[in-house]
Parts: structure tokens; sequence; C-alpha cells
């Protein structure tokens, strides 16, 4: 684990939570986080369990690629609606041009070949995981 | 709010630079603008200057003192960079307005500038990614143009609209760059040329998208106290300036379709002109990418949400249309050198509203204009109404 890494390790714990099928978001006096939370220290934040599927709001296929990425493209992002929360992820397990608006997908973490950065995954709910 | 006069322009041409330095680029910008407006040098209080990615390019932070030597009485002179990504100029300019607004300074320059030829792709793309949030989105491999792709995605999926509409924002554009020469491209495009052009991020093509480019602009601006004792006499006036925020990451905002961002700053712009949007006769927008103009100039209140993606292909935002939008081209055929886009804006409608840019015959009886300057995604925006003084 890099040291850029080990410094978001909020983060990183939610990335753990998210591959090990548990993921969450945060409640906080009424609104709705995504990890890493930037609170106050003296609030009161309470875990909520992540729907289990999402819905596609929007997407897109990178052909011009991050380079943390590489040769990896294209790649399908999307940003997905759980329920009171909206995740951003590359979509893996569906050929990137069968993606479209209202998919069903579930989520969890992947690294990257090129960096080893871990990141935010999508594939259609109901899918055997790749990993 | 009391008009802030702009005694002054100077821009270097925007495209490829090679060989040049950044110093020497603002420079030219700075010397251009201090002689048009007859200011002396040791009369400038503050040096306002938008840079974005210094660090990546040219391996420099620190570069407001860098740019302000010579300017005149340097350990008075207030000198502070300012960075809000590609609205990092545009903000330059605001500070500079509030500078003058709060009586704290009566001669500002403000400026920007960026290097970004010297980089690889991959480091450019690199740089410009970080623009977006970096855990929510350039973890997943997010690059700039495809931020701007989930949004003509959402917008074209909700109210319809196609990429060959988008494409006729870049024929505009190019087609007025052609005739200034200030712009990077000076070649014609057509809608074919667009849509068969290698993608970049669905719906996306390279000619969606601006270029990568090298330059510098600058502006001086003065109160209007110091003008009427200088005997100063500018053309055109900043009499609104607004700025608005969003935020940083898509997946935090409610809504894809509209940019927050830009609506709050041209509300508070106009506000502070006591204008409307129906008053304004001229634009120069932010044009990134095809989407961010209809973004624009929903944001801006000249259509409706839904309606503007069918403004460029339907003329109205053409040179001899309703209402003319990037008459300099734009960032799309202009260039977009990040720092000092803003700022090249506010010297483009400053010559359009004087009748001194080669395409001011578009506009001779023009009398308010507006910039609008976007950062990333439209997570920060600055907005300005210009109005011509005398």
């Amino acid at each position: 684990m890099s040291v850029e890494i080990a410094r978001e390790t909020g983060y990183d714990a939610w990335l753990d939570a998210l591959e090990a099928g548990e993921g969450y978001y945060l409640r906080c006096d009424g609104r709705t986080l995504v990890p890493p939370a930037m609170t106050g220290a003296a609030t009161a934040l309470e875990r909520e369990p992540l729907p289990e599927t999402g819905t596609v709001e929007s997407k897109t296929i990178i052909r011009v690629p991050h380079p943390d990425f590489g040769a990896d493209t294209p790649d399908a992002i999307a940003i997905a609606e759980f329920g009171p929360v909206t995740l951003t992820g590359q979509i893996t397990g569906i050929d990137p041009d069968a993606v479209e608006t209202g998919l069903e997908v579930a989520v969890t973490a992947l690294e990257t070949e090129t960096s080893g950065k871990r990141f935010v995954a999508f594939r259609p709910a109901g899918e055997v995981s790749d990993r | 709010m009391a008009a802030i006069l702009i005694a002054g322009v100077g821009a270097t041409e925007f495209g490829d630079h090679t060989g040049r330095t950044g110093r020497e680029l603002f420079a030219e910008a700075r010397s251009s603008a201090l002689e048009q407006s007859a200011v002396p040098r040791s009369d400038v209080d503050a040096l306002y200057y938008g840079n974005y990615m210094g660090e990546t390019a040219e391996r420099q932070s620190h570069q407001a003192p860098l740019m302000a030597a010579g300017i005149g009485e340097t350990a008075g002179l207030e000198a502070t960079r300012v960075e809000n990504a590609c609205a990092s100029g545009g903000y330059a300019v605001a500070d500079g307005v509030r500078a003058i607004e709060s009586g704290a300074a009566d001669v500002v320059l403000v400026g920007g500038l960026e290097r970004m030829t010297n980089l690889e792709t991959a480091a450019t793309t690199a740089a410009l990614a970080r623009t977006a949030d970096e855990l929510y989105e350039g973890r997943p491999g997010l690059t700039f143009p495809g931020a701007y792709a989930l949004l003509a995605d959402a917008y074209m999926e909700r109210f319809g609209g196609t990429h060959e509409d988008l494409a006729h924002v870049a024929v505009k554009n190019h087609e007025n760059a052609a005739t200034n020469p200030k712009a990077q491209f000076h070649d014609e495009i057509d809608v074919a040329d667009v849509l068969e052009a290698p993608a970049v991020a669905d719906p996306l093509g390279l000619l969606d998208a601006c270029p990568i480019s090298d330059g510098a602009a600058a502006a001086v601006l003065v109160s209007g106290e110091y003008a009427a004792e200088h005997d100063l006499e500018p053309a055109v006036a900043i009499t609104g300036s607004g700025r608005g925020t969003d935020s940083l990451s898509l997946q935090d905002r409610e809504d894809l379709t509209r940019t927050k961002a830009a609506e709050s700053a041209s509300q508070a712009a106009y506000g502070q002109a006591d204008v409307t949007a129906d008053d304004v006769d001229v634009a120069e927008v932010h044009d990134c990418v095809t989407i961010a103009e209809v973004l624009a100039l929903e944001a801006l209140g000249f259509y409706e949400p839904s309606d503007a993606i069918t403004a460029a292909r339907d003329g109205e935002t053409a040179h001899d249309g309703q209402l003319p939008v990037n008459l300099s081209g734009g960032l799309k055929a202009t260039g977009h050198p990040v720092g000092a886009t803003g700022v090249g804006q506010l010297v483009e409608l400053t010559k359009l509203l004087a009748g001194t840019h080669p395409n001011a015959d578009a506009v001779p009886d023009a009398e308010v204009g507006v910039t609008h300057n976007a950062g990333g995604t439209v997570a920060t925006a600055a907005v300005h109404v210009l109005e011509v003084a005398r």
C-alpha cells in the first residue's frame, strides 16, 4: 500500500467494506454522505447499509484513458443512484457499449493494473463478480 | 456596483508557444495591457493572477511575485495567485473587481497564464483530471472530457438532442475564430468533421473539445475616481461580478442537467449590474467542450433548461444571430490556456464592445456583454457583466 493511499484510510476502509459486500453510507443530521465524509469531529455519524443495487443515471465510455488506467480502455463509467446516495464507478463485466441508463448494478472495489490504486466498480446486478 | 473601468487589455496569441517560458508570455500580455491603459506601472496597487498547473508544466509554484516583478513598486504591490481550475482567470478578475470596489485599490492588474503544450498528452490528461474529485471521480478513471460526457449524456437522456446538435457549437466557434488573429485555430470545420472525429468520451469526440494551449492575458482595471483624476476615458466598464460554487463531484449534485454555480454567479452579476439576461447583446462563454456552451446558455438565463441544445444549429448564437455567442471563437477554437482563459474572455469581450475586435462588426450596437468562466465541471463559476462606458 502506497503512502498516498495509506493517508486516505477513511476512504480505504469504505472500499474494504464495499469489497466485502458490506457497503455503507453515512447519515448526519438528516443528510446522507459517502465516505470519506468531511464533518466536524463532534458530529455523530450513523452508518446505514448501502442498498445492494443501484441504478445507472448517466454513463460514458472513456476512449482516451485516465493515465491510471493505461491501456485498459475503453472503460464505461457511470453515475448510479443507490437509494439515498449516488456513486461514481467504472462498470465491469459488461460490454461498455451495452451500458444503458437504468441498468441495475452492484458495487464493489477493484484495483487498477497500471497504478495499483483502488476504485469503485460496478457490475450488472445478478452477475457473478469477476474477481 | 460602481462601474470599474477596463483601462487596457492585452493577450498573447493562444496556441503552441514552444520555446517560450510562461514568464515571457505573461510579460507580453501584461505590457500590452499596461501600454494600452496609459496607467503608470508605479500606480498598480495589486496583481491577481490566474494559473492552474504551473507546478506540473514548468515546475514553478508561487508565480504571483514572479509575474509582479517589473510592474512597479514591487515591495508595496499586493500579488496573489488565484487557482480555481479553468476558472482561475475569471476569479482573478473577480478578485480585482472586489479590491477596487472595497476601496483597497485604485488600480489593479488582473491576468492569467498557462503553459501546457510542453507536456505529453498523458501528463496533460492527468493534470486536467485533477480538476475533478480525486477520490470519487479520478479513482474510477473519469477524465475531464469524460466528466462533461456524463453531463451530456444526462442532458440528452432527459431533454433529447443529438451529437449533431452539439457539433454545430464547434462549427460556429471555428467559423468565428477564423477571423480572429489571436485564435489557435483558423480552419473552418463542418458537422461531418465533428461527428467523424475520434471519440474521446462518448458522446464527445476530439472536435467537441477545446485544444491544449499556451497563452497569457491581462487587463488593467481602474476605479472611476482614478479614471477621472487621470483623464482616462476607457470604452468599457465592468458593472457586475458574480461567483458561484457547486459540489466538486458530479455525484453530489441533485441535477446533472444544470450548472447551479453558474446560475448563482450570473444572478449575482446581473443584480450588481441591474440588468437581466434579456439585456445582454453578446456573450463569451466557457465552451471547453460543446455541451458546456449549451449548459452555459441555460445557466445565464438566455434559454430555459432544455432549450439551448438547438441554439447553434438554428443559428441563434451565430455571428448574425439574435445573441452572438463566442464571437472570439470561444475556448473551442481560440484555445484554452487554462489559467488565462477567464481573463482572455474579458479581453475579447472588451474589444467587441469597444468596436476594436476583428469580429466587432457583428455587434455594432452592443451595449451589454457577459463573460462566463467555469472551473472543472462548473464546480466554480465567475460571471462578469461588461457595459459600454462612453
